[in-house]
């Protein structure tokens, strides 16, 4: 897949295609979307770029290893479950807080915590097996 | 809450009202710190130094846990915690009785024992391949399995132990394990799509998963096809639980995976099968299970005999403890099979003492191989001279798992032989026996060529063992599990009557309805 067209616009696709995730991972809470395909959409965007420039270049790009982001994920999802012992409530019980940013209130909730985590196992699980998948290729 | 919206909202018609004491979260604790030290050690996999700091705490403070919440519940009676605050049965429950609670606490020991074998046995590339967070995610399926009240849930946990358990078999990529782990995941899948095809069954019937709520509407249902329910829910635990005629995918891949992995696995999954078949058929169903009977008792007798010869058969030593495994499920499913509390009592406490003998039968293997060079029973020689000390507790451990005193196999296989014998069984109590004798010979033939007769060839062997036999640090899980063993067979008045409570809170489960119920049913 080493055609100029598609090197030329795999970073602006990735860097859309996240974008794109975040926004139906936030948009889950209420309407269609959430987590598990927002992480989907994360993880085939770095499929994409790392199609286009090569395994090193994406592993480079990510920083962290991607079990690590995977890992962070399930702890940040099981912690949301936890802060619920404060409240007195049994084990993931939803609970919110509304900070007021600039004026604008802002409801956030260990529900919404739970699912970036989520979004994070996806993206760290799945990025995982792209890039092991795509690594034995080139051999 | 209810700060966004202006009318008032009557949370008491979905929502548990009752403030959740802290001792109640001893219920959902053990698979959270599982889960918590997993995502741990995967976030820092690369910085093996970082492991054995992180998962040997880990394990320690869950069986602390573990202890702490079978205390709770001997004195309390069974705790339930409604997950994420939704009224039962809508919401999943977590309830913990008797049974449950001990066998996790067993669980918990046992993966204790082999965390701290596994500093010695598991090298670097087996870390790097991720051994402690493959083993925090295992014993968060087999804690979560112990602990949930709700069905789905339960399969929800077989899945994670599953998934866990296909990593940890195939540690180190060789191409005997891929082989083992090929047939062992085909089978356990084609078992676990089961399971999941009998819950949907299940929830067409009852529309509830809850397992409180499914006890009392199977004892008030009428013309529902619960005998082709039951008959499916048998067939996937017993391929799970490894029983005759689908138990031949464990001879096949239990001794393909690390000695401390074959460990784990002997002592732990197929008791989850066994807790599963128990679980459901004992408590959800028993006027089927009166029913079924017969046919559990015929697979338990098959299961038991079959296994057994299949031992004496063996050249492998590791082949030979995969085939202890299944005798002790045939123990277990004769058990069942008769159903009194004297039946799922001695049940009950031969899975705990198999989780505990299979776990150190294969750490002792595991160092006999060590000391001679081989698993294979025609070349190994010389133990006894080498390392008496050692030889010694590998003779307590064989009487234990053959069930002769004063070890622990023993209360258990008593109680099944007299339960048998009450009910008129008398065919299923002359298994048992005969099995145990099997067992007796097959375990017998291990001790006189392995460890009796002189070593009979490579020289260069018996100094190698002699340095190991120095090395006692390694040595202490598993002294620690024979400790446990012998106790137990010496003083069995504790954990016998702490099995009868909780077979008796199987067979009548007013108790658990009520945790999870306190009103006093559903409707």
């Amino acid at each position: 897949m080493n055609t100029l067209i598609f090197r030329t616009v795999a970073p602006f696709l990735t860097a859309l295609m996240i974008l794109f995730s975040v926004f139906v991972l936030l948009r889950g809470h209420n309407e269609p979307g959430g987590g598990f395909i927002g992480g989907l959409i994360a993880a085939s965007a770095f499929a994409i770029y790392g199609i286009a420039y090569g395994v090193a270049a994406v592993r480079r790009a990510i920083i962290v290893h991607p079990m690590s982001i995977a890992g962070a994920g399930l702890l940040l999802a099981v912690v949301s479950g936890l802060v619920s012992v404060f409240a007195g409530v049994p084990f993931m019980t939803g609970l919110w807080i509304y900070p007021s940013l600039f004026g604008v209130e802002v409801p956030l909730a260990t529900v919404m915590s739970f699912d970036v985590g989520v979004y994070l196992v996806v993206v760290g699980a799945i990025t995982s097996i792209a890039l092991a998948l795509e690594e034995r290729e080139e051999d | 809450m209810a700060a966004v919206t202006s009318t008032p909202v009557d949370l008491s018609a979905a929502f548990v009202m009752a403030p959740t004491v802290l001792g109640d979260w001893l219920v959902i604790l053990p698979p959270a710190l599982m889960i918590t030290a997993g995502a741990l050690l995967m976030m820092v996999r690369h910085r093996m130094h970082l492991h054995v700091r992180i998962a040997i705490p880990a394990l320690l403070l869950l069986v602390l846990v573990d202890a702490a919440l079978l205390f709770k519940v001997a004195t309390q009676g069974p705790v339930t915690m409604m997950m994420g605050r939704w009224l039962p049965p809508f919401g999943i429950a977590f309830t913990v009785d008797l049974f449950g609670a001990l066998m996790n606490l067993v669980a918990g020991t046992v993966a204790f024992a082999a965390g701290i074998a596994a500093l010695k046995d598991i090298n670097d590339s087996g870390r790097r391949y991720g051994f402690f967070p493959f083993l925090m995610l295992l014993m968060a399926g087999v804690s979560g399995a112990f602990l949930t009240g709700d069905i789905f849930n339960l399969y929800v946990w077989f899945e994670v132990l599953l998934i866990s358990s296909f990593g940890l078999l195939i540690l180190g990529s060789e191409r005997e394990q891929i082989d083992g782990a090929m047939k062992y995941a085909v089978l356990n899948l084609i078992g676990t799509t089961l399971f999941l095809i009998s819950v949907g069954y299940l929830y067409a019937i009852f529309g509830t998963l809850n397992m409180a709520d499914i006890a009392l509407k199977a004892r008030e249902i009428e013309g529902a096809p619960l005998m082709t329910l039951s008959a499916l829910f048998i067939l996937a635990f017993s391929m799970k639980a490894a029983a005759f005629p689908v138990n031949f995918w464990l001879p096949a891949s239990y001794h393909t995976p690390r000695i401390t992995v074959s460990a784990l696995f002997g002592g732990l999954l197929t008791k989850v099968g066994i807790y599963a078949l128990m679980r459901v058929m004992v408590m959800l169903f028993p006027l089927q299970r009166e029913e079924l009977s017969l046919v559990i008792g015929l697979l338990a007798a098959l299961t038991l005999i079959i296994a057994a010869l299949g031992m004496l058969a063996q050249d492998d030593m590791r082949r030979m403890a995969g085939y202890a495994v299944i005798v002790g499920i045939g123990n277990m499913l004769a058990g069942i099979a008769v159903g009194t509390v004297a039946g799922i009592s001695g049940a009950l406490l031969y899975a705990l003492h198999s989780i505990l003998a299979m776990t150190a039968l294969y750490l002792v293997i595991g160092r006999a191989a060590a000391l001679t060079g081989t698993f294979s029973l025609t070349a190994a020689g010389g133990i006894y001279r080498v390392a008496p000390g050692f030889a010694f507790a590998s003779l307590a451990l064989f009487l234990a798992v053959a069930g002769l005193p004063p070890f622990s196999g023993l209360w258990p296989k008593i109680m099944l032989v007299k339960a048998s014998l009450d009910i008129g069984a008398w065919w299923l109590a002359g298994t048992i026996l005969l099995s145990g004798f099997l067992t007796t010979v097959a375990l017998g033939r291990i001790f006189l060529l392995a460890y009796w007769r002189p070593q009979t060839k490579a020289e260069g062997r018996g100094e190698a063992g002699e340095t190991l036999a120095q090395d006692r640090q390694t040595l202490w899980p598993l002294y620690g599990l024979i400790a446990i063993i012998t106790l137990f067979g010496l003083l069995p008045e504790g954990p016998l009557g702490l099995s009868q409570l909780a077979a008796e809170g199987l067979l009548q489960p007013v108790s658990y309805i009520q945790s999870v119920f306190p009103a006093g049913g559903a409707q």
